[in-house]
């Protein structure tokens, strides 16, 4: 049986997933180690159960972030903190010296013509935790990945590591932030 | 009690909860309204107050990782207005040449990575199989090409800014970097591969348009405006130029409007139920003033495209038109999408056989001349504007950004609701609804990082809710 991998997106800007994507002809490669079960770029609905690594992509920012990393953690034998978003709060926490109500007045009813609307169906969408937080913060993770975004070299060093049953000590030439 | 119902289709993973489709239903059964929630809100309108602007180019790229590039060059030429200055025609030139990098790979990974597998195996094969990792039997050498294709792109990126995604290669006054000689002569190596790699995606759709022939009508075939940049004599535009506004009978309405004067012609409308803003077109109202942007509308547009290969392939587009000489169904922004990347790689080739490209006049100095600054560029997903107020030193007062993605908004809305209408069968909701709402969205390769984090392919939970809010029918697709 081919190792399960998920990879996960929260409060980040995608910049991770699209560069593990950049390691281009390499993914046909991985294609055949290992089995993709739970992925933006793919199309299973739930997280499965039994994921043997997760890669966390993003801050948790909101309730439904912060509900899916608990999901993570139940259900992966190995979890990655994925890019500076996961790993620091980074770009994502950038919000943090505001309240949720200030950012959003700014952008709903400060830059809003006509009648300013706050969203507020929180049925239907996530309601902003009043901080955005690294992943660790929330659930407990097995290893870091740094940068913004890693580089394709470190996700590719990361995950051999991984499949070959050792937890990724990085190199110092990958240990940058940025 | 009433009647009225709502389905709710969560998209769990793909969006991971970012975004969600509700259709309501009058009392009647029939289909009222459909809406497209986005959930995500990260707020960079806010905390980017107090940066200075020279950091905004590295900043903003981080809103979206698809189409850094284009975060990137929109905020330096917001900066450049601020300098108040023009930059040197080779600093120009390179950042034409980084945009049309993003559009190639952003286009080749809608595409390739997350279109194709629909097309190859089919909109009702296994949903574990259905992503580019499962094409990988069976498709190998379709998908390597794509791989590929989007790989010449994010080198374009990489070549010039060190490294493919958050380079902080632009700056207001122009690039950091120049070209050298042995890069270009690297990437001029790429051209025919790239040509021939578009080729074959552009067999491929037509395939697919004569096997979906059918269907093909109900996906967001409707009228609506279209906004994009021209050139002055009509041309298609990407970086510079003014912008067209034509309507769905094909009438040019507005054109050569002033980017900087944007606030004149689109208002933002928001709603309690997205995140996502509704952009409409100001001088008819709300709703009315529904638009598009992106790759249909600027082919919807544009009198003509300077290249050959792409502008020959614009012709057999416009064909498709009718009489009405404007594109009105979605479906075709794949097809839009398509020529494009010819368009980009045509023009690549023409921008790196130009001996300017190698000039290492790339940035001009200024100090800070205007409190405000507007920057503007067509990203792959359609016109993105920023728009800074600075103090004296620099500093950030206040931001706004009319992202690309959003001014789609009022049109995925009807699409869904097309959809919807067309498919819904009673209170059944069947396997083909889910199918083609998926579909109709993915048309508009939404960039949801910019506004609300969805790529790929869209696993749904559809629940029809009664207005007790209990659960009276439900069907999820894994
Ligand atoms: S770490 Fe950087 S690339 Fe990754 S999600 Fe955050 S901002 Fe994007």
């Amino acid at each position: 049986m081919k190792p399960k991998v998920a990879t996960v997106w929260l409060g980040g800007c995608s910049g991770c997933h699209m560069s593990f994507l950049d390691m281009d002809e390499r993914l046909i490669e991985l294609a055949d180690k290992i089995e993709l079960v739970y992925s933006p770029i793919a199309d299973v609905k739930h997280f499965p159960k039994d994921v043997d690594v997760a890669l966390v992509e993003g801050a948790v920012s909101n309730v439904e972030n912060e509900e899916m990393a608990r999901i993570i953690r139940r259900s992966s034998k190995f979890v990655l903190s994925f890019g500076d978003c996961a790993t620091t709060g980074n770009v994502t926490a950038m919000r943090n010296q505001f309240s949720p109500d200030e950012i959003m007045h700014r952008a709903y009813v400060e830059l809003a013509d006509g009648d300013p609307t706050i969203p507020s169906e929180f049925t239907t969408i996530a309601k902003l935790l009043p901080q955005a937080k690294p992943l660790h913060e929330i659930i407990k993770v097995d290893a870091f990945l740094h940068g913004c975004p890693p580089t394709p070299d470190q996700i590719w060093f990361a995950i051999s590591e991984l499949l070959a049953g050792r937890t990724p000590e990085l190199p110092n030439v990958y240990l940058r932030y940025g | 009690m009433s009647l009225t119902k709502t389905i709710t289709i969560e998209p769990v993973t793909r969006i991971e909860g970012h975004a969600k489709i509700t259709i309501h239903l009058d009392d009647k059964g029939s289909v009222s309204d459909a809406r497209f929630h986005v959930n995500e809100f990260r707020g960079f309108e806010k905390f980017c107050e107090g940066r200075l602007m020279w950091e905004m180019p590295g900043i903003t790229s981080r809103i979206c990782g698809i189409c850094p590039a284009s975060h990137l060059v929109t905020s330096a030429k917001a900066g450049d207005d601020i300098l108040a200055i023009g930059i040197p025609e080779t600093a120009e030139k390179l950042r034409r040449m980084l945009t049309l990098g993003q559009w190639t790979q952003s286009h080749a990974l809608s595409f390739f990575h997350l279109s194709s597998p629909d097309f190859l195996l089919g909109f009702d094969s296994e949903p574990a199989k259905r992503n580019i990792f499962g094409l990988m039997d069976g498709h190998k050498d379709f998908i390597r090409r794509g791989i590929r294709l989007r790989k010449f792109g994010q080198e374009i990126i990489e070549t010039l800014g060190g490294r493919r995604i958050h380079t902080p290669w632009a700056v207001a006054g122009g690039v950091r970097e120049p070209l050298g000689v042995k890069e270009r002569d690297h990437l001029l190596t790429w051209i025919p591969e790239a040509k021939e790699t578009t080729f074959l995606a552009l067999d491929t759709l037509k395939k697919i348009h004569e096997k979906f022939a059918q269907d093909i009508p109900n996906y967001g075939n409707f009228r609506s405006l279209y906004v994009g940049l021209v050139g002055e004599d009509g041309r298609l535009e990407y970086y510079g130029g003014k912008l067209r506004v034509r309507d769905g009978n094909g009438n040019t309405i507005a054109d050569q409007l002033e980017p900087r004067e944007y606030q004149k012609y689109f208002g933002e409308h928001s709603e309690t139920w997205s995140y996502l803003k509704f952009p409409y077109y100001k001088p008819l109202s709300y709703k009315k003033g529904m638009y598009r942007v992106g790759p249909l509308a600027r082919l919807n547009v544009c009198d003509y495209i300077e290249t050959p290969l792409a502008e020959a392939e614009r012709k057999v587009f416009n064909g498709l038109t009718g009489n009405l000489d404007v594109m009105n169904n979605s479906f075709y922004y794949h097809y839009a999408r398509l020529i494009e990347i010819l368009f980009a790689v045509e023009k690549i080739e023409m921008l790196l056989n130009d001996p300017v490209i190698l000039s290492e006049d790339i940035r001009s100095k200024a100090m800070i001349n205007r409190r405000e600054g507007v920057g503007v560029c067509e990203a792959p997903r359609g016109v993105l504007f920023h728009h800074y107020h600075v103090d004296d030193d620099g500093v950030i007062q206040k931001v706004n950004m009319l992202i690309a993605t959003a001014q789609n908004n009022l049109a995925m809305n009807r699409t869904i609701r097309q959809l919807a209408m067309q498919y819904l069968d009673g209170a059944t909701i069947t396997e083909g609804l889910l199918n083609r709402i998926e579909a109709g969205i993915r048309c508009y390769d939404p960039c949801l990082s910019c506004s609300t984090h969805a790529i790929g392919q869209m696993p749904l939970l559809v629940q029809l809710v009664d207005a007790g809010n209990k659960v009276v029918a439900e069907r999820r697709r894994r």
